[in-house]
Order: structure tokens, then sequence, then C-alpha cells
């Protein structure tokens, strides 16, 4: 077996470790992978180019930026930041554990797109997020300014995975369903999105907890 | 019929009319470089079935040597100010956030009712695409509804879009590339060699050691990959399906929806799932791109235990 194609991973590890521009990173990978599996650079290119072109759907959600701009540039992150500003129990865990259960949530009813880091993370939740840190702290250095954005990025992303398998007609239920079929085994989707639910409530219980773990951090640190 | 072209096409006049702006921008020292690079992108999704798939790839290699070797400047095109935007979110209220759940609205009622009721018979939308095009139907919904009430310049919502996808920059792509990475290591055997590794750790007759491999497999897999799909398959045909279910009768539906959910532990702890874990870095501008990725891996180590256990005291109940 020709194992050279795996340093195509090596490559890929040692470039984002080394914080190189991904975009050269990748393309280098790329190139390399391609040559050692086998093809010559026309066929890399070509593969390389086929791929890029199919996964176009992917640039479509930039689609709502204007709209994000637009509202920013009257004021859409001061009032989101007003607002969590009247309410005195508002902290950073609670506001992104409510986020996380609406993300799960809709998630769980195939509506992955309906929100999302550029659709309500950026002009919505991290905006929101750090009002309620200057509500409990005061005043928000800026590593903790980082750390609030960052967690807020990261309430999307485990309550998206984690909800979405609950929906039967979502593209991994359906890849999962697929191959399995090939071996024979031929699974209802609503067995398998039946399965996502217990992952689903410990993702929510794990992240949770650690959401009220940030708040209480932030009420130590800001003494 | 709508099909993904339409969106494509709409996209792509967005893009194209960033490079046209970004051409004229003469606050960005490096204007050429983004009007080149935002330029290659409209191309892409308005040409990309008509110049062929070598012609995409070098649109490709274009792309990647503009990001790479710092042609690409940050723009600041003319918008409001701090305290102009404070002073307007006291003007205008909480009637702010209606144009902005729009997009949401139409994407979700869109869906509801074209699955749901007579309207998606018709089949007027590409089918499985339709949260697609509602998403941009609201986007353009939501402009004509900003333009009515506040009167923007006629320009604003480009500039304004530009503002953010040169905040952005090129982590804006970088998503579509390694998309397309995942396919060029597909396609030189990268899969079957990983699988025949892991297939070779394996002691023999061990349940729990065999669901470990396969979990930390598909963890690791899709690290690499940037995304599960691509482990999925892979795993299955290695230790899932032969062994698993095969050898030791566990569940299917349990092998493989939990075995996904073990991958989904992994995509929160790679940069290589770009579009969840370093566009949101760029997007928030935070100072450590893989500031995001940080924030996961305490809640993806437990719940990779957690998935862990359930694989094996469920499929093996």
């Amino acid at each position: 077996m020709n194992y050279w194609p795996l340093l195509g991973i090596l490559l890929v590890v040692l470039g984002f470790a080394l914080r190189m521009n991904p975009m050269l990173v990748v393309t280098g990978s790329a190139i390399i992978t391609g040559l050692l599996g086998g093809m010559d650079l026309v066929k890399v290119i070509t593969t390389f180019g086929k791929a890029f072109n199919d996964n176009r759907i992917i640039a479509i959600v930039w689609i709502v930026l204007p709209v994000i701009g637009l509202l920013e540039r009257y004021g859409l992150q001061q009032q989101a930041a007003r607002v969590i500003r009247s309410i005195k129990a508002a902290t950073v865990g609670r506001l992104l554990l409510l986020y996380m259960l609406v993300r799960q949530a809709t998630a769980a009813m195939g509506l992955t797109t309906v929100a999302g880091q550029a659709q309500t993370v950026r002009p919505l939740v991290a905006p929101m997020a750090l009002a309620a840190a200057e509500q409990q702290l005061g005043e928000v250095d800026e590593p903790t300014a980082e750390k609030v954005k960052a967690y807020s990025a990261a309430t999307d992303n485990v309550g998206l995975f984690f909800g979405e398998d609950i929906f039967i007609a979502i593209g991994s239920i359906v890849l999962i369903q697929q191959t399995l079929a090939t071996y024979g085994y031929n699974l209802s989707p609503l067995h398998l999105a039946l399965w996502a639910i217990p992952s689903a409530v410990a993702a929510f219980l794990i992240h949770g907890t650690r959401l009220m773990l940030l708040d209480r951090k932030l009420k130590l640190g800001g003494k | 019929m709508i099909t993904l072209q339409w969106l494509y096409a709409l996209a792509g006049a967005m893009f194209a009319a960033f490079a046209l702006l970004s051409v004229f921008d003469r606050s960005n020292p490096k204007r050429l470089g983004n009007a080149a690079f935002w330029g290659l992108m409209a191309l892409s999704l308005l040409t990309g079935d008509f110049i062929g798939d070598f012609g995409n790839g070098l649109l490709v290699l274009g792309l990647a040597g503009l990001a790479g070797f710092g042609f690409l400047g940050r723009s600041h095109p003319a918008t409001t100010s701090d305290e102009e935007r404070a002073a307007f979110s006291v003007q205008l209220g909480n009637k702010l956030f209606l144009p902005a759940l729009i997009i949401p609205a139409a994407a979700l009622i869109g869906t509801l009712v074209y699955n749901y009721t007579p309207v998606g018979s018709l089949g007027w939308i590409e089918a499985k695409r339709e949260t697609y095009v509602f998403l941009c139907l609201g986007a353009l919904l939501a402009l004509g509804t900003i333009y009515l009430w506040l009167r923007p310049p006629a320009v604003a919502p480009l500039q304004e879009g530009r503002r953010l996808i040169d905040a952005i920059g090129w982590a804006a792509v970088l998503p579509q590339m390694l998309a397309a990475l995942g396919v060029l290591f597909a396609a030189a055997g990268v899969g079957t060699i990983i699988g025949d590794i892991t297939g070779m750790v394996i002691p023999k007759g061990n349940i729990f050691a065999t669901v470990l491999v396969f979990a930390f497999g598909m963890v690791l897999f899709t690290m690499v990959m940037g995304n599960a799909f691509a482990a999925f398959p892979v795993m299955a045909a290695a230790i899932g399906v032969p062994l698993l279910i095969q050898a030791y009768g566990g569940d299917p539906a349990v092998v493989g929806a939990v075995g996904m959910l073990a991958g989904f532990c992994g995509t929160l702890m790679t940069p290589m799932a770009a579009n969840f874990n370093l566009v949101p870095a760029a997007l928030l501008e935070l100072k450590d791109q893989y500031g995001v990725v940080k924030a996961q891996i305490a809640t993806a180590l437990p719940l990779l235990a957690v998935n862990i256990l359930i694989l094996y005291f469920a499929a093996f109940r």
C-alpha cells in the first residue's frame, strides 16, 4: 500500500501549527497529496477546481452581509447591548444558555441556516453577551472580551452540531443511512435521529455547566 | 424553477460589486489585490459552470496566491461612528431588530410552508434547496424594508457588506477550499489508508477497545478532514460494520448515529473546520484565530467520553 499521501495531512497539521497562511497550506497540501497519490499536475488542478466549484453553496450565506452591515450602520449592535443592559438579571452564562437552547431546538427542526455565525452571532449574540459581561463586571478588559466572544461562537457551534442530527432529513443522517444501507442495514432516518437525542442532552448539560462556570469565573475575576 | 444557479448569480453579483468598489477605494493601499480576490469569487459564482474544471482549478490557485502572499488589505468604507450608532439605537430602538429577524423568519416560514402546504408540490424550487432560496429572499426583503424605512444612500448596503467581507478576508473562502481539499484527499486514497491503519491497532475480541478505536478514529479523521462526513464512510467500512455490527452484534442505529456524533466532537477541536472555527474568529475580530477552538475543547472532550459510553452501553445492551 502507498502510504505517501499521508504526507499531505502532515503538511496541513504542520502548516496550521506554524500559523502559516491557511489558504497556502491547503493548496500546497492538496497539490502534494494529489501528486503523491499518483495524479499528474493537470489532473490535480482539475480535481481541485471541480471540487471547489461543486461546493459553491458554502459561499451563499455571505448574501446576508449587506443587511447585517447596514443594520450595524444604524446601531443594531448598540441596541442589542442596550436591551441586555435593561435586563438586570442578564449574565453571559444565562444568555448563552438560552441561545443554545433555541439553537438546538431550531436545528432539531431542520432549520440549521436560520441562525449562524454571520446571521446571528456577530450582529446579536456577541454584542449581547459583551453587554451582559459589562453589567457583571463593570468594565470588561480585552482578554475577557475575547473570551466572551469566543464562547458566543462556540455556543452556536455546540447547539448546531448536537441539535441537527435529531432532524431526520439532515445531511449527516442521510449519509449514515446511505452508508449502512450499502452493507444491507436498512434503517429508518427516524430510528437514527432518535439515537442522537442522548448526545444532544449531554451536550446541553456539559456546555451549559461550562457557561454557568464562566459566570462564576467572571464574578470572581470582577472582584 | 428556481435553482441554485439563481442564488449563485445573486451572490456573484454581490461579489462583483465588492470588487468594483474595491478598485476605487483609495483608503486601502492594497485595493487592487482585494478587487482581484473578490473579482475571482464573482467569476467563480457567475461562470463556474462554463470555464471548465481546469479553469476553476486555475481560479482557485489565483485565490490562494492572492491571499497567501499578502495581496489583501483591509478597507475602511465610509460608515457611521460609534457615537452616531449609539444615537441611532436610542432613536430607533427595538424596531432595529425587525429587519434582522426578517431573514431567519423568511427562511423558517418559507421552509415550513414549502414543505407542509400544497405550495411546495408545484416544485418551483430545486429539491432540498428551499431553505437557501428563502434565506436569500429574506435578505432581499430585509434590504427593501431598510431602504423604505431608513433611506440609506443607494450604495450603502454594498459598502457595508464590503466592510464586513474585508474584515473576514480570505477566511470567507477557506471553508470551500477545505471542502475541495477533502475531495482531493479522498481521490488520493487517504481515507482507505487511515481505515487500514486503525483496523490494524485493534485488540481482537475486546468490544470496549474496539468502540474506543472507532470513536477516536472518527475524531482524529474528522479533525484532519475538517468534517465528520468524510470520516464516517471510512470508519464504518474499517471498523463500524465489520467489527462492531457484524462480529460483535452491535445495534447498527446506535453505531451509526453516535459514531457520527463522536466525529462532531472532533469538528469542535480542529481549525480544519474553518467555517465553524476560523470564520467566526474573523467575523468577531478575535486576536487569536484559534480562540473559538480553544473555547470548545473543554466541551468536546467530556462530550466525547459520554458518546463513547452511550455507544458502548446502548449498542451492546
